[in-house]
Order: C-alpha cells, then structure tokens, then sequence
C-alpha cells in the first residue's frame, strides 16, 4: 500500500495528462488484474516472480529476496491487485481539476512540479485519499491472488479471507470464523469512515 | 514597446497579426468572437506556442521563431487576468495573491499597494468561492499583478460579469492605468471598454489586423468596421480649460479646438477623453444664428466615405489637430459639397459630449 499509492498517483498522472506511444497498452495493462481471474494474476505473478522466474531470479541472486511464499511475496499480490482500483480512483480526480488552473499557475511563475505540487496535487486530494482506502480494503480482501502467489501459511501470507476459509474448513472453527469476519467488518467500517470523513474536510477545503 | 508578430495555422483559420504599441499603456485588442483575440493573448503569455513570428516586450524577446527562441510562460513575467478568474479554489484569497509574488523575483508593485489599489483588505481571509464575481475578478488582477509583470494581459476580465459588476470594476481598472507604469493588452468586444480604457487599440478581424494604432485616430477613420457601427465617434484627448460655475458649464481645450460641455467636476487642468458620437454631428458651411448650441467649430473635411449599408456618408473633419467623425447623409453631402479639404463648420451639441476619465 505505502509502495503502492505513489506508484499508482504516478501512472494515474501519466494516464490522464500524457500524451505517449504505448499509452493505451499501459492503460491495459494497469487495468488487467481487474480483469483477469485472480488466480491467473497469482500464477502469472509466480512466473515472473518465482525463484527461477525472469525478475524473482534477479531479486534472489542480487538481494537475497525472496518473494514466493512470503509476507512481502502477499503484500505484492495485494498490491497488484489493488492497483487498478487505486489508478483508476486517482486518474478520475485528476482529470477533473481544471487545467486552467495549472495554467493560470504557470503564468504566475511555477513550473512543472511545483505546479503539481501546489495546484493538482491538492485538488485532486480527494480522488487520491479514496484511491487509498479503496487499494486498502481491496488488500484486505485479497484471495485468489495471494493464495496462489504466496500460498496459505497462517502468521505470514494468511489474509483475512484466507483464514476465515481455513477456519471453515476446520470442524468447529465457525466461532473463529465469526471473530475474523467481525474483524473485517470492523476494519471495513473504519476505513469507510475515515475515506468519508477525510474527503469531506478535503472538499470543503477545496471549496466544493 | 510591445512587438508582436504571430503567425499560426489552426484548422480552418489561420492567424497571421502583426502590431507594435507603445509602453506603459493600454493596448486593445478589439474583434467580433473569432476574430483570434484570445489566440493573440496565448501567445503573448507563452500558453500557445506559435508556428513562426517574434514577440518583444520593452526589449526583452519572449519569442523569436528564426532563433528558436522561446520563453516558457512560467518564465515570461507576462501576467494573465482570465475571463473567468481562476483563482485558486483551495487557497485563501490572500494565499492566491501571494502565490505569483512569492515566485517572483523582487519588484516593485508592492502586497499593501495593490490590496489598497483593488479594495480588496476585506477579502483576504475568504475564500473564492464566496466571493461575487466581481471581487473574484479584483482578486485575480491583484494576484496577477503581484507576480510582477512585465506585461499585463487581460482576456475579457469584465465580459463574464452583468452590468453592475461591470460599472464597480472598470474605475479600479483605470486607477491600475494611471498607478503602476505597466504596459497592458486587453481583450474585449464590449466598445464601451475600449472607449474607457485604450490608449492603443488593435482591430482584429478573422485573425488578421484590420488597423492598429492611437485610439484618437482610429475612432475619427470613416472607413474601418468601427465607423459603421450605431456608436461610432472619435475619442479625443482633451484638458480641462475653464469653469463657468454661474452658467454651469466648462471649457474644453482639444488641440486647437475649444469645447463647452456642462460643468464637469474635476479641478482646471484635468486631462480628459472625450467621445464625441458621430451621428450628433451636424456639418454646415455658415454658422447658424440664434441656436442653442455652444460649439460651432470650423475645420477642414479629412475624408468622405460612404456607407452603403446605412445609406450614410461618414466624413473625417480636422479640427486644428482633433479629428472629429461625423455621420450625416450622403444628399447632405452633396448640398454642402463636402469634399476633402473644403473647410467645413462642425456643430456639437454640448450635452452630447460623452467626458470619460483620461
């Protein structure tokens, strides 16, 4: 999540403000875990990423990482698959700030960052706080990817969902089942509100 | 001095202007929609980058297309007011003025100086988005200002605003002309505007210069678009001679010709524009007797050209260096045998002497 939000504020600006070769085939590909089963997602993931996989077998000879089967090996999984979700919130609150605003902050003397730092960043605010909570509840949520990627091993790569599974499919693990699911209406509910609380001071901050 | 050489082709129109106007004081770019008034000021603040053409101010080059070279805006000085303001939504109005200050080398328009100038101390804590149209756009002069510029633009600040808001903005605008030595480009297609607040004006038509120079002069030319609108008339710079307060009149002094208009409010020595409409002119070749008018003033017909359209003759009259342009018909013409260079008697009621602020 914390990789991925500013990753995704990224090429949500490319996507809404660039003018590129291959542009489309980054939209695509952004958009494709959306699309794709998640399994596919977590077997494509362990292709690339696996010990004997293109990038995987880098990571391991050159950092002595290892991603398959690991924490970071699910927060990966997560984060691919919220990505999508994250772009796409982010890019629609970019494109809604009006360009004439940047323009009239270049003929006030700003140039390209501090133009986004000081006028597309802040109004686009709103968008990028929802793209984070959405990217949030959609990792915590995560399941065909992450079991796929970097399996099941309770205290590790296990996501809510993987263990309310393997609690019900344990005989008499429904009591267990029933705490977890409360915890994730609880976390669920939580970031709702703090999406809805966040956004309303940001809006009125930018006086909408 | 503002040189400006543009030439750009867009689909289906294709710009090509040309124009220089002294500085400090106001340049108009006066056009019907589509005229490329809006294009011209894209330009001249960097926002557009055009094919060829060259763009001076005071002698610093923003745009050479020979040399390639090209100022981007944000390194131009060129300040923009926009038609429709936009101010900052998520800063405070004191927080969008200072925005371009503080991105600003040191100048010398000064915060205190142009919140006085604009009236606008109260608004600073606020918001834009609750102020009225009108404070909206004094803040977006203001902020445009405190960028120090070098140039100011002005793309139609009042053509968003009714009537009202209008009346309340233009005084601050002429204040801004006589306060701060800056050379401004305003974009308008109100005539009222231009009347106000052009030193220079620039009649643009289908992205061409149609004429350029002093507003004087080209306001008492019969044969531009100007000349047949309904409120064609020549601007003429004038001083403030004499008071009359027992006849409750003032004397006007216009080069060699003398006005009387009734009593103005403004001390002896004042300089003025006055508006002189050309179908309130009566031409006659001996001075009438026992009339109630004031203003009998002999000159010299300049030019007479007929308009068609309006079945009307518009005839240029040098007064002793003030141009006067009068629209009478063309059997008056006739009668009177006008013809350039017959001296000719030009009769001006006072009460249809527009006085404007110089």
């Amino acid at each position: 999540m914390a990789v991925g939000l500013p990753v995704a504020l990224a090429v949500a600006f490319l996507l809404a403000r660039g003018r590129f070769p291959g542009r489309a085939a980054l939209d695509a590909l952004v958009h494709l875990p959306m699309v794709l089963p998640p399994v596919v997602v977590g077997w494509l993931l362990l292709l690339l990423f696996g010990v004997r996989g293109p990038i995987g077998a880098l990571l391991q000879d050159w950092f002595a990482i290892r991603l398959v089967f690991t924490a970071n090996g699910a927060a990966l999984a997560c984060a691919v698959m919220a990505f999508p979700l994250m772009v796409r919130a982010i890019r629609l609150s970019l494109e809604a700030v009006d360009p004439g605003l940047e323009q009239a902050a270049r003929t006030l003397g700003a140039g390209p960052l501090d133009r986004f730092l000081t006028v597309t960043l802040p109004l686009a605010a709103p968008g990028v706080l929802v793209g984070g909570i959405v990217g949030y509840a959609a990792c915590l949520g995560e399941f065909g990817a992450v079991i796929t990627f970097a399996a099941n091993i309770p205290g590790q790569t296990q996501t809510l969902p993987l263990a309310i599974y393997a609690a019900l499919q344990t005989p008499g693990g429904e009591a267990v089942a029933a705490r977890l699911s409360l915890v994730s209406v609880v976390l669920a509910v939580c970031g709702l509100l703090l999406a809805e609380w966040a956004g309303r001071r940001l809006r009125r901050r930018v006086g909408r | 001095m503002i040189e400006a050489a543009l030439r750009h082709r867009f689909a289906g129109f294709t710009l090509d202007v040309a124009f220089t106007a002294p500085t400090p004081g106001v340049t108009v770019l006066f056009g019907p929609s589509g005229a490329g008034k809006s294009t011209v000021v894209a330009a001249l603040a960097g926002l557009l980058r055009p094919e060829s053409g060259r763009i001076a101010v005071d002698g610093a080059v923003l745009l050479d297309g020979d040399a390639g070279a090209f100022v981007p805006p944000e390194r131009r000085r060129v300040g923009l007011v926009f038609q429709d303001a936009r101010l900052f939504p998520h800063l405070s109005v004191e927080s969008n003025l200072r925005y371009g200050l503080r991105r600003a080398p040191a100048g010398p328009i000064g915060f205190a100086d142009v919140v006085d100038l604009l009236g606008i101390a109260h608004l600073l804590p606020r918001r834009p988005h609750t102020l009225s149209g009108g404070e909206r756009q004094r803040v977006a002069i203001g902020r445009a200002l405190l960028s120090q510029p070098r140039l100011l633009l002005m793309d139609e600040p009042l053509a968003s605003l009714d009537t009202a808001r209008k009346a309340e903005i233009l005084p601050y605008l002429l204040r801004l002309k006589t306060a701060l030595a800056l050379p401004i480009v305003y974009v308008t297609h109100a005539p009222d505007e231009v009347f106000a607040i052009a030193d220079t004006l620039v009649l643009l038509e289908a992205g061409r210069v149609l004429a350029a120079g002093p507003l004087v002069e080209l306001t008492a030319r019969g044969d531009l678009p100007l000349a047949a609108r309904d409120d064609a008339g020549a601007v003429l710079a004038a001083e403030l001679a004499e008071h009359h307060p027992a006849r409750r009149l003032s004397l006007l002094r216009a080069g060699a010709m003398r006005l009387w208009v009734p009593l103005v409010d403004a001390p002896v020595g004042t300089k003025l524009r006055l508006r002189i409409p050309a179908r309130e002119i009566i031409l006659a070749t001996m001075a009438p007797e026992a009339i109630s008018l004031h203003n009998i003033v002999p000159g010299q017909v300049r030019t007479v050209t007929e308009n068609a359209a309006r079945h009307a003759a518009l005839v240029e009259v040098d007064a002793g260096g003030a141009v006067l342009l009068a629209r009478i018909t063309p059997d008056a013409v006739a009668r009177l045998a006008l013809r350039p260079g017959a001296p000719v008697l030009a009769l001006i009621k006072s009460m249809a002497v527009d006085v404007l602020p110089h």
